[in-house]
């Protein structure tokens, strides 16, 4: 069914009674030419791009627990592309222009929405990097803007300009960043690769990679029993390193609990997105009128969807410093979600030494403005066996090589990434 | 996760006296292959169940300490100096 103006008028008339599910639910083949690890974002993106842009329909989604259950709906909903370095821009560029356009382009309404992604700048040093980052953004074609600190406190007047330590001296915006209600994604991917014939299978668990005597990958043990497929592709970050090590294979990725919270619902105040440049706080407020935050991750390895108290009191402390405001509201709800820290904080979306296994991973906290360029990149790569051209450093050999991609420059310490 | 941590010359301490470093790997020696040192640069065995961290008492005695766990239950099961801990072709 598609969704349109007409579709809802229709419906309302036959009082709601006539909406059929989004997604089938169907029980596994025993065979498909690409078998997807990781109902998550990334992995129905893939799917989705697989079938509408690369021809290959035969596909089956296999995740553990349920749509949206992990880390696509663990996230702080940002989009952005207001990254510094070659590997990484064109990438990040190419996902925003996707997300400008998802919502005609799979028929679902994932409320996109561009109101500005600001990033404040503490110190003289921070503005210049912030100048050179807007300058390496412009060259590759990305909007960037420069601000002062008198256009900031017209833009966001509640922010705490004259902190002793940490002053708002500058911010770099880039306008066409945003939020995306993020469970929105996770169904409009699923509901646009059911509609194209790819089987979503919820609640089956991969619990072993089948391999024939050259090595080659032939399928998978799930609860469900064996699948066997042409092309196994992981999409499982935060246990990349269960999944992988299935095959054998060891990657360069830690993984880490990142929570975020949500505040009880309040009048409209935050209209961009705020990233506070002297600690690693970010706040947007939702459509709900909940502020949504976070910072840190918990720098411990954690597979636990859970963080520390330690956290969210250092998450709080640096909300009130940038918006003293704040420590007027409640908070609602916290979460965490569990990350594949890499060793340069960059991603990996490559082929693996193992023929037939391909793999999605690392992607920091960094992963849901990702979605869309992931999985057409992914799609890409399964398709052709061959890189497109945006990903083409986001090799798994690129530590070996020598060839980090460090947006931070904080060398191969997952934590701090 | 564990909110008090023993720190063998310490006592129990609260973790936020603690810096976190990641995997407590064994240094290996100087003179081993290219590969080798690329193995324990970026790659981790990153397991979900019991592992070993390195942990620095920044706010206390200041000496690294390996702090072996449970990164899913969060139960701490020992601290050790990492002194003790050793390298890997010594």
């Amino acid at each position: 069914m598609r969704y349109s103006a007409y579709s809802i008028i229709k419906q309302a008339l036959s009082g709601n009674r006539l909406w059929t599910p989004a997604w089938r639910e169907p029980e596994p083949k025993p065979h498909y030419d690409v078998i997807i690890v990781g109902g998550g974002g990334h992995g129905l993106s893939t799917a989705y791009y697989l079938a509408k842009e690369f021809g290959i329909t035969n596909i089956a989604v296999l995740e553990k627990g349920y749509i949206g259950s992990g880390n696509v709906g663990r996230n702080t909903t940002i989009i952005r592309s207001n990254y510094l370095l070659e590997g990484n821009i064109p990438f990040y560029e190419f996902s925003l222009k996707l997300w400008e356009g998802l919502e005609q382009d799979f028929n679902y309404n994932a409320m996109v929405s561009q109101r500005g992604v600001m990033m404040l700048a503490h110190s003289d040093g921070q503005r210049d990097a912030y100048a050179r980052r807007g300058n390496a953004m412009r060259m590759h074609g990305v909007d960037a803007e420069l601000l002062d600190r008198k256009q900031l406190q017209t833009l966001m007047p509640y922010l705490n300009y004259d902190h002793a330590r940490f002053p708002i001296l500058a911010g770099l915006l880039q306008k066409r960043g945003g939020t995306v209600r993020h469970d929105a994604v996770a169904w409009g991917y699923a509901r646009g690769a059911d509609m194209r014939g790819v089987d979503i299978i919820q609640h089956c668990e991969v619990n072993a990679i089948r391999r024939d005597e050259q090595g080659r990958v032939t399928g998978v043990e799930t609860n469900k029993g064996f699948i066997g497929c042409n092309k196994l592709a992981l999409a499982t970050a935060g246990h990349s390193s269960e999944t992988a090590r299935m095959a054998g294979l060891e990657l360069p990725i830690e993984t880490h609990v990142l929570q975020a919270f949500v505040s009880e619902g309040i009048k409209p105040v935050v209209d961009h997105v705020i990233v506070y440049g002297a600690g690693h706080f970010y706040i947007s407020q939702s459509d709900k009128g909940g502020l949504v935050f976070g910072a840190d991750i918990d720098y411990y390895s954690s597979y636990a969807q859970r963080g520390n108290l330690a956290t969210v009191e250092h998450t709080m402390e640096e909300g009130v410093s940038l918006i003293p405001g704040l420590s007027r509201g409640k908070v609602l709800r916290a979460w965490g979600g569990v990350m594949d820290m890499s060793m340069d904080g960059s991603p990996i979306i490559d082929r693996t030494p193992i023929d037939n296994l391909y793999l999605n991973a690392g992607w920091c906290y960094g992963g849901f403005k990702a979605t869309p360029a992931s999985g057409f990149c992914f799609a890409h790569l399964i398709a052709k066996n061959e890189s497109h051209h945006v990903s083409r450093f986001l090799r798994l050999d690129r530590f070996e090589r020598g060839h980090m991609i460090d947006e931070a420059g904080k060398g191969p310490q997952p934590n701090i990434h | 996760m564990a909110s008090l941590i023993t720190c063998p010359h310490c006592g129990t301490r609260p973790k936020e006296e603690f810096s976190i470093r990641g995997t407590a790997l064994g240094r290996p020696h100087p003179a081993v292959s290219e590969e080798d040192w690329h193995r324990y640069v970026y790659l981790r065995d990153n397991p979900k169940g019991r592992y070993q961290e390195y942990w620095h008492h920044a706010a206390g005695c200041r000496r690294w300490l390996v702090v072996d766990r449970d990164n899913v239950t969060h139960d701490v099961f020992g601290v050790t100096d990492a002194a003790t801990f050793g390298r890997v072709g010594e």
